[in-house]
């Protein structure tokens, strides 16, 4: 047995684009140990319902994360919406559905650009984002903003859709299809991605439900669980089915998102096809129900998110608390580093998508 | 298992364009729905800051003496509650971002003066 040495692994590091700090316990070359420690970017995001006013703070919770933001509002809005048993028009949930799997794509498109990135593809990693960018395009035309859209509010959305602008954006999409053909394939076939990805972080079906694990990484071993098919949404009518991969290495999650890419284009146009005429926000008024939780699951393009909101007889909550999907992966993340590789390790950490900023609010 | 999966990608951009623009020498088009800047008219607004008690960033301020509306162009989020709120109509969203500064930037608008007395004589 050769010498222990701790390598501190960030918080500032080519591979994270957010900052989080793990001391790898090393024996020669394999990791042994990992100790991961957060709390660079805790901001206090859920504090400020002491001082924001209910409808307010669908902004707050929207700068949760920068990917993932319309997710965050939506997951919000829908808890308060629970709360005080209010009925969303249906035309607004499939707005709403159609943008949150527009945001899957784009942060999908990200995620795979910053695993090429990890991996040293430069020019994979470029096209990746070029394509991004056309769905950022896309967001500005339809919500008015690239990253933060402040449309979800609690009762609908802000801004409509016509029937144009829908066809515009199903037509853009299938324009892209052929492009991310070309770029995914290049991650299914190509033989120095295979080498970096296949076999390396492997988790078993048993682990990643043991360590409660969620969206891609438990798809990617195995675990049928997607909170689209019971959470928000329109899902059902549109015939969701999850994507999921038995293998369990970084390969798997990676060709499960790349699978979700496509799923996502093939769900807007069914929701785009479906979408019914009538209003699109209803008013709501009154006090939060005293003494009164309730808990909105919802799945982000990284896992499933909880927004727990508690009220207090007032138009402030008095508790809200939002359970993150990179929360939940960071034991899985620990238990897949434990005997592998020092070069495997960025490729295990960016395979979890971690967004260090939603967990760390 | 491919050797160089990517070239054909990579070939086909060399003959295209750049996907980036020669900012600020080229301008893109922003749509016209876009969220830029918050724009106001006085001449029909009544200084009634529900605008200023709607803003969720605290960005408006309002004084009905000295019937100014101001706007702190750095804390505004581009929500567009203000605009939802106006009762005259008097806010809109321009879908052209403000130019670039150094400092902190407060804009400040006066109800124009001229029209003031020619109402109340009418009146």
């Amino acid at each position: 047995m050769g010498k222990r040495t701790v390598i501190p692994f960030g918080p500032q590091h080519p591979v994270l684009p957010e900052p989080v700090h793990l001391d790898l316990v090393l024996d020669d070359e394999k990791v042994v140990d990992v100790i991961p420690s957060i709390g660079f970017v805790h901001r206090g995001l859920e504090k400020l319902v002491e001082i924001r006013e209910y409808p307010e703070m669908v902004y707050v919770s929207e700068r949760i994360c920068g990917i993932c933001s319309f997710g965050h509002g939506w997951g919000y809005s829908h808890a308060v919406e629970g709360l005080l048993n209010a009925e969303v028009p249906e035309r607004a949930e499939y707005l709403r559905t159609i943008w949150h799997e527009l945001s899957r794509i784009h942060s999908h498109l990200l995620w795979l650009g910053l695993l090429a990135d990890g991996f040293g593809f430069e020019s994979l990693f470029m096209h990746c984002w070029k394509l991004r960018e056309t769905v950022l395009d896309l967001f500005e035309e339809t919500t008015g903003g690239r990253v933060i859209f402040s449309v979800c509010r609690v009762g609908g959305v802000s801004r409509d859709m016509d029937k144009e602008t829908l066809n515009k954006v199903v037509k853009t999409l299938r324009g892209m299809e052929k492009e991310i053909k070309e770029l995914t394939d290049v991650f299914f076939e190509d033989y120095s991605v295979g080498n970096r990805l296949k076999g390396v972080g492997f988790i078993t079906k048993e682990q990643a439900m043991e360590l409660c694990a969620v969206g891609p990484v438990a798809r990617g071993s195995g675990i049928r669980q997607d909170m689209r098919l019971s959470g928000p949404g329109i899902y059902n009518e549109l015939g969701f089915e999850p994507i999921v991969f038995e293998e369990g290495d970084c390969w798997a999650r990676c060709m499960v998102r790349i699978g979700e890419l496509f799923q996502s284009i093939d769900l807007i146009e069914k929701a785009v096809e479906k979408i019914p005429e009538g209003d699109i926000i209803v008013p709501i008024k009154g006090v939060l129900p005293a003494g009164e939780a309730y808990m909105a699951r919802l799945e982000q393009p990284r896992g499933e998110a909880i927004y727990y909101v508690r009220g207090q007889g007032t138009k402030f909550l008095e508790r809200f608390r939002v359970r993150t999907p990179t929360c939940m992966n960071i034991p899985a993340m620990v238990k897949m580093l434990q005997g592998c590789d020092l070069a495997d390790v960025p490729m295990m950490i960016l395979t979890i998508d971690p967004c260090i900023s939603c967990t760390e609010r | 298992m491919a050797v160089m999966k990517i070239k054909n990608v990579v070939l086909r951009s060399l003959f295209k364009k750049p996907a980036t623009l020669l900012y600020p020498v080229v301008c893109r088009e922003y749509p016209e729905k876009g969220k830029g800047h918050i724009a106001v008219d006085m001449s029909t607004c009544i200084c009634c800051s529900i605008c200023a008690k709607k803003c969720p960033a605290d960005a408006i301020k309002v004084d009905r003496a000295n019937k100014s509306w101001e706007i702190s162009r750095m804390s505004c989020v581009q929500c567009g509650c203000c605009v939802d709120c106006c009762p005259k109509g008097s806010l809109t969203m321009e879908n052209t971002y403000t130019q670039p500064d150094v400092s902190l930037t407060v804009d400040t608008f006066f109800k124009p003066e001229e029209e003031a007395p020619a109402e109340a004589a009418e009146k």
